[in-house]
């Protein structure tokens, strides 16, 4: 089986959010492996240990997001391509990704939900409609039986088990995998991602550039916190009444 | 040139979300003098939908909508968007449900028009579009322009005007169409697990939240209580979802569901930068922590420094006799 991950570089969860110059501020930012795509890594990798798949990791970008990729090897993928491109428009990006899938053919194409930085939530779904083959987004649980997938995934209200052919794309998150099952690089790890290929591929993909972010702003800040003494609850419900009016 | 928005519907129940993007896309054929579609799929009464200013109202009669992909419903939409002859819609408007996050790429792609997703806020501009997003999980909104001709907007629930009643002529246009030929091969709805009798978490207006300061999954009585009172839904915080408490699809934040309620009652949670991600769009909120240093006290509104296990029953007992 052929799996492929694609993987964003996004900024850790804790990282302070400014902008200089009307561009995101990177100034002492550390940039991970996008969280959903951690846990996709993760089930790929079950998946190779239970019944044996090839995995790729796949991030379109520049060489500074060589360093996730990397960790992606040592984390226990194969091989690393990275399309090199400085756009981070999710439709040139989707058809980056699009035109690999098309020249190496893939049973399993993992995606995160969506990208924590910019959460578009776009490039899984371009992707698969392009290449015209099942979508399960917000996908929780996957098992697999002779080329047919059976998935769990979230939807409004509850939960929707559907069964799809393969080749498919998945939209992951929690759930795929468990928090305590993702994997750190380990020492052998690290020593042997040295060793596994990671191939810099250069796309001369016509840039989507009809859409663009002209300006960021922070949001509003709330009013300070008003304190109310716990014996007195009847004013809290009051405020939310009378002042908040939603109750 | 016309607006369409796409709204859709829960065993035939039409929701908030539904008509807050009729009256989106209300507000955006008014400022461009175009008139306003609304397509949805195998509604069975549409009068609901007249209430909100829709001009047409395009249904596809008698799909069974369980077993319809998302790639299904992209088409179906497509196909009711190619039936309108004169004034093709320039706007077309979905709310960021589950199945609307899942079909507006799907739709974009098929299109290939624009798409714009997380939007919080009306049009600044329409020629080109701009138009506010929240990006950084809400840490920041990022203005998008969009130079496409034809633009997919999704809009964050409950974060923009509201619903308006306006009369709209509302003509309903049925679409017959061999819905067969829409049945997706590849991948079939095996069931729908609903959890019936709750509200969901996208939906509710008010949201009542705990976190490990409550230390068992057996405490979660009073958290229940008060938010059947309040007509809430419950979420948690995302260890208490680790640890099996509450079930997966209760955890807010960043890497849990982002939500955005009237009031959010923030219970025994420390407030960690992960976990405002999700709720810090809220309109007000309340925290209930025994700590005063908690961050989650930076952020709210109302607070009350206090052990939860003492506070919430005095709540519950203040807010039944308010009911009174
Ligand atoms: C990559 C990443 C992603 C994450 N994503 C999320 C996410 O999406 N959502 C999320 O929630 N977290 C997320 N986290 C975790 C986050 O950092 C915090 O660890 C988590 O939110 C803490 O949960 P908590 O507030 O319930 O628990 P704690 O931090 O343990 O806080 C418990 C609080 O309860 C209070 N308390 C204790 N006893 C009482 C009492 N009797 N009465 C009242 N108050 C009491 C304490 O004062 C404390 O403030 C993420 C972390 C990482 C690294
Ligand atoms: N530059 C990229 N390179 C590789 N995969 C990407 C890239 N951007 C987004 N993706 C994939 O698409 C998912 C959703 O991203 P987005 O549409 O940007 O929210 C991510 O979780 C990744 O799996």
């Amino acid at each position: 089986m052929n799996i492929l991950v694609c993987i964003s570089s996004v900024p850790d969860t804790t990282s302070p959010i400014n902008f200089n110059d009307n561009k995101f501020d990177t100034n002492g930012i550390t940039f991970i492996i996008n969280p959903y795509d951690e846990f996709c890594l993760t089930k790929a990798i079950f998946i190779k240990e239970k019944s044996g798949a090839n995995i790729t990791v796949l991030n379109v970008g520049e060489n500074t997001n060589d360093s996730i990729l990397r960790k992606a090897l040592a984390i226990g993928a194969d091989k690393a391509i990275r399309i090199n491109q400085k756009s981070e428009n999710s439709k040139t990006v989707a058809e980056c990704i699009y035109n690999y899938c098309n020249t190496n053919s893939f049973d399993l194409i993992f995606c995160g939900r969506e990208s924590i930085d910019y959460n578009g939530g776009k490039v899984p779904g371009f992707v698969a409609s392009k290449l015209n083959i099942p979508f399960i987004n917000s996908c929780v649980g996957l098992e697999i039986t002779n080329q047919i997938i059976e998935c769990k995934r979230e939807i409004d209200n509850g939960h929707e088990i559907c069964e799809a052919t393969l080749p498919a794309l998945i939209a992951g998150q929690k759930g795929l995998v468990e928090e305590k099952d993702l994997r750190i690089p380990s020492m052998r790890g690290i020593m042997t991602a040295r060793t596994k290929p990671l191939e810099v591929i250069d796309d001369n993909i016509n840039n989507d550039e009809k859409i663009t972010i002209l300006d960021y702003s922070k949001p509003e800040k709330k009013s300070d916190c008003r304190l109310i003494n716990e014996d007195e609850v009847e004013k809290l419900v009051d405020l939310l009444s009378n002042e908040a009016k939603v109750i | 040139m016309a607006v369409l928005t796409f709204v859709e519907h829960w065993e035939g129940k039409f929701k908030k979300t539904s008509y807050e993007s009729i009256s989106y896309g209300r507000k955006i054929s008014d400022d461009l003098n175009q008139p306003l579609y609304v397509v949805t799929l195998g509604a069975e009464n549409i009068e609901d939908l007249k209430k909100y200013g829709a001009d047409y109202i395009i249904n596809v009669p008698k799909i069974n909508l369980d077993n319809t992909s998302n790639m299904s419903i992209a088409k179906l939409i497509t196909e009711a968007i190619n039936s309108i002859q004169e004034d093709k819609p320039s706007t077309i408007i979905i709310s960021n449900t589950n199945t609307g996050k899942s079909i507006a790429p799907i739709l974009a792609s098929i299109l290939n028009s624009g798409l714009i997703t997380n939007a919080i806020d009306h049009p600044e501009s329409y020629n080109p579009l701009t138009i506010n997003c929240k990006v950084f999980s809400s840490k920041a909104i990022a203005k998008y322009q969009s130079n496409y001709k034809q633009n997919i907007i999704t809009i964050v629930p409950n974060s923009i005007g509201g619903i308006n009643e306006k009369n709209g002529d509302g003509k309903l246009i049925e679409l017959n169409i061999d819905t067969d030929l829409f049945v997706d091969k590849k991948i079939t709805v095996k069931n729908r697990n609903k959890l019936s009798g709750k509200i969901s978490l996208s939906d509710a207006e008010i949201v009542v939240s705990a976190g490990r300061g409550l230390k068992s999954s057996e405490n979660w009585n009073m958290i229940e209580e008060l938010a059947d009172l309040l007509g809430a839904g419950t979420a948690c915080s995302k260890p208490v979802s680790d640890m099996g408490w509450r079930p997966h699809s209760e955890h807010v934040g960043q890497t849990g569901i982002a939500i955005n309620p009237d009031l959010y009652i923030a219970i025994g949670i420390s407030g960690a930068i992960q976990h405002l991600a999700g709720v810090s769009n809220s309109k007000n909120i309340v925290v209930i922590n025994i700590d005063p240093e908690a961050p989650f006290f930076k952020a709210a509104n109302y607070g009350i420094v206090g052990d939860a296990f003492t506070v919430v029953p005095k709540l519950i007992e203040a807010i039944k006799r308010h009911k009174n």
